[in-house]
């Protein structure tokens, strides 16, 4: 029996999925700002924590992140790596630096790129900004920042970003 | 409280793709080898505890409704638990939780999953609403946690492979594990591609389809049966966004280490556990754990594995079937480490026994870094 006449014990059965994503009224405030180019986290008013990207409620103290706490794109890189492999359905194309971006006075940290820089010149506590794409192009989405890239200022100690109730 | 103890403990062979078994059938290999180990009869189990990791991983939502005749549980109260990688230590406890309760006398409890039948890489990297598509599977979310523990602790680079190299040569000892590799060693892991800086192809859990299974009972049914007595259990989770949150030692897992320490009357870890299967899906996550478990002080933990103190005959050793490095199918892989904690004490474990394990932790953690489940079983009751 040759291989193609040999019975197949599996079968292929392909799922699609769509779901609609209900963003919240903290998420949407928040969108509402990325849309025009601002980046305006969430702080608790309890223990004074700064959330960006904000989901409406503090984890630390569970009450209503309700202080909008507007940011500026800049900040340093926490921590990061190079991703060398394709990732199904992802449509980047390898190697590319996946970054805990950490922005000036928030406290949590998002992932996003960092490009116009060697990989290997790239470090932990390293200064970077966000480089937007053109504004006709901006919608609901940290899709707006294209990536981010270094800035020339002194490195940060990581250490000093751990939050610390005061 | 009431004692409880594991009297049996089954696996599957762990392999990339067990095209010869449906997963009712993988699942059920797991319970006869348990029931086979328990020799217990169906009519003895009071309730069935299935655990596995999220269902996007094979695509069949709600596995437990389909598998209910396969796992025994027609008739029976039954529970599925979900705590993604966690998930085969919380199924564990909480099957065990049954039986402290005093509301059932004998639980069985299995956890699987059967990567081969879709690809768990994928699961883990939707695209999400509002942000830009760049997540990369668990390997791309924990390594930079390592990388900010190496720099943290000025860790030498040699630690992942070394145990890498460590974890599959326990494996070479254990036939079920999925990979067998001839002549590992750090070079050969060293040499291997990088997939997410800092980490290499070898340092790099496989995806495996697999189960295990366990049966626990309570103290007056066990007769005359081979036990590992179950000394402390609990489980521990955090927020993932929180400000605050120390991802390279999460507080969870400080706590929930502090917690079983407390319940089992063990004051020093390090002296007073024998072995240890510790859920290590990324090379770096040994070191990391040793800190993090209290089993030494912040940035020791790679000093320990630098000397051989986690080897199978060192002071401390570490997954001695080969950990999650070598077989890992995720829902199962929690419930690995308990099970093989439990054939530890019970002298069953074979040519990767720990001579005199009388005390073994087993561990496990999962979604992005935020859920553990531990237990501490022993030989004796005392």
């Amino acid at each position: 029996m040759s291989a193609e006449d040999t019975p197949k014990d599996y079968s292929e059965s392909p799922i699609n999925l769509e779901y609609f994503y209900t963003a919240g009224s903290a998420t949407t405030r928040f969108l509402n700002q990325v849309k025009e180019g601002n980046i305006v986290g969430q702080g608790c008013p309890k223990c004074k924590a700064v959330y960006v990207p904000p989901r409406g409620s503090c984890p630390r103290c569970g009450v209503a992140t309700d202080i909008e706490v507007p940011l500026t794109d800049k900040g340093c890189i926490e921590s990061f790596t190079v991703v060398h492999i394709p990732i199904p359905g992802n449509p980047i194309v390898p190697p590319y630096v996946c970054a805990m971006i950490r922005l000036d006075g928030a406290n949590i940290s998002f992932l996003h790129l960092i490009q116009d820089v060697e990989i290997e010149n790239i470090r932990i506590g390293m200064r970077i900004q966000a480089v937007w794409k053109p504004k006709e192009e901006w919608t609901h989405s940290l899709e707006n920042i294209k990536w981010f890239a270094p800035i020339d200022e002194p490195d940060v100690d990581v250490a000093t970003l751990r939050f610390e109730e005061s | 409280m009431i004692q409880a103890g594991v009297i049996g403990v089954g696996q599957t062979k762990y392999d990339a793709k067990r095209r010869d078994v449906s997963m009712a059938g993988l699942v059920r290999e797991a319970i006869d080898n348990a029931m086979l180990a328990a020799n217990l009869e169906w009519d003895a189990i009071d309730a069935v505890i299935l655990g596995k990791a999220p269902d996007m991983f094979e695509g069949v939502i709600m596995p437990e409704l389909y598998l209910a005749d396969a796992i025994g549980a027609v008739g029976k109260p039954v529970l599925r638990v979900h705590t993604a990688g966690s998930v085969g230590g919380s199924t564990a406890v909480i099957a065990a939780s049954h039986v402290c309760s005093g509301q059932f006398k004998t639980v069985l409890t299995v956890t699987f999953e059967k990567q081969s039948e879709s690809n768990a890489t994928w699961a883990l990297s939707p695209r999400y609403p509002y942000s830009p598509h760049i997540n990369a599977g668990a390997g791309g979310y924990f390594a930079p946690f390592i990388r900010e523990y190496i720099r943290r602790y000025e860790a030498p680079e040699h630690i992942g492979w070394k145990v890498a190299a460590k974890d599959r040569q326990n494996a070479l000892k254990n036939p079920l594990a999925h990979l067998h590799i001839p002549g590992i060693d750090e070079k050969m892991v060293s040499d291997t591609p990088m997939l997410w800086e800092p980490l290499r192809y070898l340092e790099s859990c496989p995806s495996s389809d697999g189960a295990c299974a366990m049966v626990i009972t309570a103290q007056d049914q066990v007769g005359s049966r081979n036990v590992a007595w179950i000394k402390g259990m609990a489980v521990r989770s955090e927020g993932t966004l929180s400000a605050g949150r120390d991802e390279v030692n999460p507080q969870a897992g400080i706590d929930c280490a502090k917690d079983i320490y407390n319940q089992a009357g063990i004051h020093n870890p390090f002296n007073e556990i024998d072995c240890a299967e510790i859920y290590v899906p990324f090379s770096w996550y040994e070191p990391m754990w040793l800190e993090n478990l209290g089993f030494c002080d912040l940035g020791e933990g790679w000093k320990l594995t630098d000397k051989d103190a986690t080897a199978i005959d060192g002071e401390l050793p570490f997954n001695m079937s080969g950990g999650v490095l070598s077989s890992n199918p995720i829902g199962a892989s929690g419930m690995i480490r308990f099970g093989e904690a439990a054939l530890q004490v019970m002298g069953l474990a074979e040519d990767h026994q720990v001579e005199d394990a009388k005390v073994a932790m087993g561990h496990a953690y999962g979604g992005a870094a935020q859920f553990f489940a531990m237990w501490i079983v022993s030989s004796s009751l005392d």
